[in-house]
């Protein structure tokens, strides 16, 4: 078995390029962090979440700032939603988090609103103000029995 | 060593013993592949022993049959190189596996081998590229090119000119008398044959009937004159009275 | 009637027998891998056959697959009035399904195919057997360095289709029927998330590479040492592996949770 230069060449550019390709689809495509920031979990209790999911991005004015990190029931079985952004984000005391959704028929988000309060979140603590899933039915149910009364 | 049995053969019983030249004859389908791939432990018999070297191989793991391979090599009748590599790669690769000779001396002493069997400046060639008589002798020399013990040689006269038969058998000859080499070759290619044989052993009916040439050349045995033919046994009996005159 | 089931359980029962000699085989390779000396030069030659040499078909048949789907959902999407999902629609059956199956199957033709007929032709040549006699384990010398190339190139080559299959069907989608590049590209990162889909490539391929590795040596070492044997191992290695891979991509979908 001869050990070819060019031979040898052709792998390592091979290996080169499939790990360049490799890392393009990982980090530019499927945004994977390697530079790990620090975060910090807030809290947000909602009455509906509607079609909310784990991973659903956090926007402020459009820009996502973070992640939905855990969804689950509070022990008034209220729905409970833990968002994860950046720690050093400050975020005013009442500042609200509501579920959005991306275009007409597209994946729910949460959008956070700033307030006007000097204090900010830390780590843990819960937004004041939430405002929760807008349902479609519900919606079209209200305009009907308010078409319906004004009649 | 003595050999035990298998569907090829039943009942057989045989025994070569150590330092001679020992020649496996038979018809097509004899078994005589098969006797020495037993020897190398590549085949196993389905009941009996195989004694290497006073070592029960039968029944040894791959692993542990490798130990024994230490001490053997083994020509095969289509060279078995190993096509993507070089001569010098092929002759050297036992050295390389088990020794921890450094490049030099490997190169030096796949050097020393093909030429004593007659081969110069091939090193850098593949097996493609050479023809039937030199790839048969670069095996030959990447099987001795650890000093064997036992050296098994499956059809090394097949299909090879005069000429490069004769310097096969001078080597393997020689290899014998000179080093001591145990060698089984399994033939069909009578003249070259006969002449180097301590023991010929003829397979046949699925067991051996083993004797001296002077024994065969004599024999009055059904299978041996059926084998040898008229002309073999004359040849053999004429070839034992010039042995007889000059002494190897 | 009884005919038929015997030959049913005669047939089961060489079916587990197959398995249970691939997974020794597969044994023995992985417990020859830590085994000195470590066969990097033939490693790197296997990679080479397996890699480097499959580049070229991986490379034409991802952009052409990628340019037939940005056609193919163009025109659909278009329907919803949905074009600017083509990014998303695209990065996401290519990078989950397309990608590493069809990767799968395209190596499987090229690669595993000429792995199987030169081990194969190695035994009919007695060149393995000759390897035993020289106390060298044909396992560790021939198998084992060209089953981790094809393990380690199936990744690569995955990933090298599917980013010209993108690039294809933004070649349709965009340069041709005009759809806004940015759209299709955010359309593309915003669908597409590490863990659950370029994650699940990167698994896929990989069991992909390994089962096709596996297969691929098992049936060389293990076919009838002549020409005929060989063949048909050949044939074997390349209906078997593409089977297998078409199933266990089922499997690890399934199990992935999609």
């Amino acid at each position: 078995m001869q050990s070819n230069s060019t031979r040898d060449l052709a792998v390592g550019v091979f290996v080169l390029i499939g790990l360049g390709a490799l890392g393009y689809l990982s980090l530019r495509v499927g945004g994977l962090e390697i530079t790990h920031q620090q975060q910090m979990v807030l809290r947000a209790t909602f009455d509906d979440i509607g079609g909310l999911s784990v991973r659903a991005p956090v926007r402020i004015a459009g820009v996502k700032v973070g992640q939905v990190a855990t969804i689950g029931l509070d022990k008034d079985l209220r729905a409970e939603v833990g968002l994860a952004v950046a720690s050093n984000l400050k975020l005013s005391i009442d500042s609200s988090a509501a579920i959005r959704t991306s275009g007409l028929l597209g994946d729910q988000f949460i959008s956070v609103e700033l307030g006007g309060e000097d204090a900010v979140m830390q780590d843990g603590e819960e937004f004041t103000f939430t405002e929760s899933a807008l349902s479609i039915d519900k919606l079209i149910g209200q305009f009907v029995h308010n078409a319906g009364v004004s009649d | 060593m003595t050999f035990g049995d298998r569907p090829i053969f039943d009942g057989l019983e045989c025994q070569l013993n150590k330092g001679g030249v020992h020649l496996l004859l038979g018809g097509s389908g004899a078994g005589k592949s098969t006797m020495l791939r037993m020897i190398g432990g590549l085949q196993r018999p389905d009941s009996g022993e195989v004694l290497v070297a006073g070592e029960r191989i039968a029944t040894k793991t791959e692993k542990e049959l490798w130990q024994v391979r230490m001490g053997i090599g083994m020509l095969f009748q289509n060279g078995a190189l190993l096509d993507s590599m070089t001569v010098l790669e092929n002759v050297g690769l036992p050295l390389r596996e088990h020794t921890k000779s450094s490049e030099k001396e490997i190169r030096s002493r796949v050097a020393e081998v093909l030429a004593a069997v007659g081969l110069h400046d091939v090193e850098s060639l593949l097996p493609r590229q050479l023809s039937g008589g030199m790839l048969r002798r670069v095996a030959f020399a990447r099987a001795i090119v650890r000093e064997p013990e036992i050296l098994l040689c499956d059809e090394p006269f097949s299909g090879l000119d005069p000429l490069n038969v004769s310097r096969i058998e001078a080597l393997l000859m020689q290899l014998n008398h000179d080093l001591g080499l145990t060698v089984v070759v399994t033939s069909h290619h009578m003249a070259s044959s006969l002449r180097m044989a301590d023991q010929m052993i003829l397979l046949r009916d699925k067991r051996c009937v083993a004797g001296t040439p002077e024994e065969f050349a004599g024999s009055d045995d059904a299978r041996i004159t059926e084998f040898l033919g008229e002309d073999g046994q004359a040849y053999l009996a004429r070839l034992h009275e010039i042995q007889e005159r000059s002494p190897r | 009637m009884t005919g038929a089931i015997r030959k049913l359980g005669a047939q089961s029962s060489s079916l587990i027998e197959a398995l249970g000699r691939i997974a020794n085989f597969g044994g023995a390779i992985l417990s020859s891998l830590p085994k000195p000396p470590t066969r990097f030069g033939f490693f790197i030659r296997a990679l080479y056959d397996a890699g480097v040499l499959s580049v070229a078909l991986i490379l034409l048949s991802g952009f052409t697959v990628g340019m037939v789907l940005g056609l193919q959902l163009y025109t659909t999407l278009t329907r919803f009035g949905a074009e600017g999902g083509l990014g998303a629609v695209v990065g996401l059956s290519l990078i989950r399904e397309l990608g590493p199956v069809l990767t799968g199957l395209l190596v499987t033709g090229r690669a595993g195919s000429a792995i199987t007929a030169e081990i194969g032709s190695m035994k009919a040549t007695e060149q393995l057997d000759g390897l035993r006699m020289m106390a060298i384990d044909p396992v560790h010398f021939v198998a084992m360095p060209r089953a981790l190339a094809l393990t380690m190139a199936m990744p690569l080559l995955n990933a090298l289709f599917i980013t010209l299959s993108i690039a294809g069907a933004y070649l349709v989608g965009v340069t041709i029927q005009g759809l806004d590049g940015g759209v299709y590209i955010s359309g593309l990162e915003n669908a597409v998330r590490f863990g659950d889909d370029v994650g699940q490539s990167l698994v896929k391929s990989l069991v992909f590479g390994l089962l096709l590795g596996l297969i691929a040596t098992y049936k060389g070492h293990a076919c009838a040492p002549d020409a005929e044997g060989v063949a048909r191992a050949t044939t074997s290695t390349v209906v078997t592996a593409s089977v297998c891979i078409l199933v266990s991509d089922y499997m690890i979908t399934a199990f992935w949770g999609v």
